[in-house]
């Protein structure tokens, strides 16, 4: 299909209204959609909607004891934002791992959402933190928006809940407790421009020896980013102790779902899943 | 056919108007609609960094850029680095290191090593250059005389 329009609005208004008549394409960054489109994968639509200029998208702030992230900050933004490294330190340790220098300085969070790969590299530590979506529309003329968890968000890859009208606008963070730990860890064969083979985010409230309110994220190991309900079970309110930690480790291996690939086989995964849990818990038990 | 989108940009410090087909990137808008065949297509699909250029003072894959995105910004090409007191230095490095084999991937590393030392300064040591350069492949170097050339340029001369 060839695009026969193309728009790029400065507002958020004009952005969701020319949106309105369906079959349109979003772009921000490029990174994803330029490859996917000439691939064929990702056919642009009708009108291809460049939301890059509408400014309500953009900027880190913190209110209502949420860092709200707007849908354009760029992999690079995030990594300088004071309020992620001091409030959200997972999600700039994963913008570490992020692809090459060119592409952060490009690639948007709400791009990297929405493009739902079961290896985005931020989804993970999202995931962990109990992120949720903002998404706007404009159904009847009056803008309206609504909020979805994350982790039900993304329904497979390159699937997400986003009706084709709507907008994400920003990804919501809640101010992680006093006492938050947080951990991630990426699995690839080198440092730059790697699609994980695994990654890992933990994020809980430490009290003593003992963790609270415990989600742990799993990357690249199911068709969506999960959590492990039995790895977080496992741990809830137990001290971090060898019993629990091994419990925990071996909940998360059996929760993975992975297949086998390029990257690594279903079972290389599993352990991967196994031996990275425990050595991160140790970790947090030594710290 | 898709109806051309007008877009008007500073071009290496030159403003410019050209009208490209929606889809069309960056990188064939520089090399087939302006003719700076500078900027090189290698992966197109940004792996490999042979298309760098600067927008708006950053380094991004020319590959992955829609070309209607140019709009109202700046872009700076190899071209425009060379005729830059860093880029003079970087030039003159990379020969001196002997950085060039086939020179595929040079004008690329070249925009990317402007980027990294408008950004670092002289405090871009051995380490944070291999990290920047991360989106950049040689397969002719091995490197070592590349990352030689970027540290020899980020010294301003006495």
């Amino acid at each position: 299909m060839t695009v026969d329009t193309y728009v790029a609005p400065k507002r958020l208004d004009e952005a969701l209204e020319a949106m309105r008549g369906g079959r349109a394409t979003i772009l921000a960054g490029g990174t994803d959609l330029m490859p996917q489109s000439q691939s064929g994968k990702t056919p642009l639509g009708r009108r291809l909607v460049n939301v890059r200029r509408v400014a309500e998208l953009h900027g880190v702030v913190l209110a209502n004891g949420a860092l709200h992230i707007g849908a354009l900050t760029t992999i690079s933004e995030l990594m300088a934002s004071e309020l992620v490294r001091r409030h959200l330190p997972i999600l700039g340790e994963a913008c570490e791992h992020f692809a090459s220098s060119q592409i952060r300085n490009a690639a948007t969070l709400g791009g990297n959402v929405c493009n739902a790969s079961p290896a985005g590299d931020t989804l993970v530590p999202l995931v962990a933190l109990g992120a949720a979506v903002e998404l706007a529309s404009k159904p009847n003329g009056a803008v309206s928006t609504r909020t979805v968890p994350l982790a039900e968000f993304v329904v497979g890859p390159g699937r997400t809940r986003r009706e084709p009208m709507e907008l994400l606008t920003a990804v919501l963070v809640p101010l992680p407790a006093a006492g938050s730990v947080q951990r991630f860890y990426k699995f690839g064969t080198r440092l730059g421009l790697d699609i994980s083979a695994i990654s890992l985010g933990l994020a809980a409230v430490r009290e003593g020896r003992t963790l609270r309110q415990v989600r742990l994220a799993l990357g690249a190991v199911a068709p969506t980013p999960m959590r492990s309900p039995g790895a977080e079970a496992a741990l809830e309110g137990r001290p971090l102790e060898t019993g629990v930690i091994e419990a925990a480790a071996a909940a998360a291996r059996d929760d993975a779902r992975p297949i086998s690939d390029v990257r690594a086989s279903a079972w290389y995964r599993r352990e991967l899943v196994h031996n990275m849990v425990k050595r991160m818990l140790t970790d947090v038990a030594e710290g | 056919m898709s109806p051309k989108v007008e877009i008007s940009f500073t071009l290496n410090g030159t403003e410019r108007t050209v009208a490209v087909a929606p889809d069309m990137s960056t990188l064939a808008m520089l090399r087939e609609v302006i003719g700076l065949t500078g900027t090189k297509y290698a992966c197109g699909e940004g792996e490999c960094g042979a298309c760098t250029v600067i927008v708006d003072g950053l380094s991004l894959n020319s590959c992955l850029m829609f070309a209607a995105d140019c709009d109202g910004r700046s872009v700076t090409t190899v071209e425009g680095v060379v005729d830059t007191p860093v880029g003079e230095r970087l030039r003159d490095a990379f020969v001196q290191a002997g950085a060039v084999q086939c020179g595929f991937c040079t004008p690329g590393m070249m925009v990317q090593a402007k980027h990294l030392i408008d950004s670092l300064g002289a405090s871009l040591d051995r380490e944070a250059i291999k990290r920047g350069i991360e989106g950049n492949l040689c397969r002719c170097t091995g490197y070592v005389k590349i990352v030689d050339a970027i540290a020899a340029a980020a010294q301003p001369k006495e």
